[in-house]
């Protein structure tokens, strides 16, 4: 009786572990558990849910040995979503204005000399590792937006998909990072706070900002924006001096 | 909602197609946030609280973090590319981000102070 069973069973798995329902629904259920776990642990920031659910996520596809391309099949659906989601930001831009008019100066203050920091920091330290020049220009534009991060690696000669992976790596680190370090340096503003976020970095950042309050999650958004723009301007200016 | 979500995603259509037509080097969503707080300012009854269009960007903005999963996970696979160029671009990677959030906040907080600039305290 067991063996028909089996046989219907893999026949399931070939079907589902092939259709993008699977991988969809695998997704929202992982950030689901992700989100719970974060939301029990009162937002604590090593668990961010973005970090949970791509370690659970990562498991599973090296478990059930499914390609990322197969697994990205179903995600896609999720992934698109970044585009109206960016657009959407213009909400809490329009909705803090008065606020952010007033910090026209802090803002702009802030963004050349985070900018300037995020660069120069970056291939100053893997330069001083011996890490070689096509490496160094896929790591310079690591704190922003992965579209305008791999627009920018691409023209300077870096490795675009070198440079996603390190866009990624540092959003997850920045939105870990964030809170105990303004914790510590004790640092209130909460305009600061999530500018800073979204500036190092970026949509991850910025997710994590809107998470702890919405002023700083709307002084995140703006950061993102403004700093992808200076990025693209400061990157090539400042890898020849390397 | 649906109407809203239309709004969001002809935002970006447009923004695409400005930044493909002009060569910015902004990627078309960041160009169709632009627009689309432009039209706020025009007519903000649209961003009330309740309104269509605000309770979708509430959505999609609440759960921003699972729309980085999919591109999380894609980074797993290039995880040994990182580990291959040996501690120097990890260690660049913490120290670059965490230097850069210590400069952006202080830099903010200090200007702040000099302009008289309210702060919007956390507690």
């Amino acid at each position: 009786m067991i063996a028909p069973d089996l046989a219907r069973v893999e026949t399931l798995w070939v079907y589902l572990a092939a259709d993008p329902l699977l991988w969809l629904t695998v997704t929202l259920a992982t950030y689901v558990v992700a989100d719970r776990l974060s939301s029990r642990l009162d937002r604590h920031p090593l668990a961010n849910p973005v970090l949970i659910a791509v370690a659970l996520l990562a498991a599973i596809l090296s478990v059930t040995r499914t390609p990322f391309e197969t697994y990205f099949q179903g995600a896609q659906f999720v992934h698109f979503l970044l585009g109206p989601a960016t657009a959407a930001l213009a909400l809490p831009l329009h909705r803090h204005w008065p606020l952010v008019r007033k910090a026209v100066l802090p803002i702009l203050a802030a963004l050349l000399a985070g900018a300037l920091t995020a660069v120069i920091s970056a291939i100053g330290i893997a330069a001083a590792f011996g890490v070689p020049q096509p490496i160094l220009a896929s790591l310079a534009p690591k704190s922003v937006t992965a579209a305008i991060a791999m627009g920018i690696a691409r023209e300077i000669g870096g490795e675009p998909s070198l440079t996603a992976t390190l866009v990624i790596a540092t959003g997850i680190l920045g939105a870990v990072m964030v809170t105990p370090l303004m914790i510590w340096l004790g640092f209130t503003d909460w305009r600061a706070r999530g500018f800073a976020a979204g500036l190092a970095a970026h949509g991850i950042g910025t997710a994590r900002a809107f998470q702890v309050n919405p002023v700083a999650g709307a002084f995140a958004g703006i950061a993102m924006g403004l700093n992808g723009l200076v990025t693209a301007v400061l990157v090539p200016l400042i890898l020849r001096l390397f | 909602m649906i109407a809203a979500l239309t709004l969001l995603l002809g935002c970006q259509l447009v923004g695409e197609a400005v930044t493909r037509l002009l060569g910015l080097p902004v990627p078309g969503p960041v160009i169709g946030m632009a627009l689309l707080f432009l039209g706020l300012r025009l007519r903000p009854a649209a961003a009330q609280e309740g309104a269509p269009l605000a309770t979708v960007a509430g959505v999609l903005l609440a759960h921003l973090s699972l729309l980085f999963v999919p591109a999380g996970t894609g980074i797993v696979r290039h995880a040994g590319a990182l580990i291959a160029h040996g501690p120097g671009l990890i260690v660049a990677l913490v120290v670059s981000t965490a230097l850069t959030l210590v400069v952006t906040a202080f830099v903010f907080v200090k200007v702040a102070a000099l302009v008289d600039s309210q702060p919007e305290q956390a507690p």
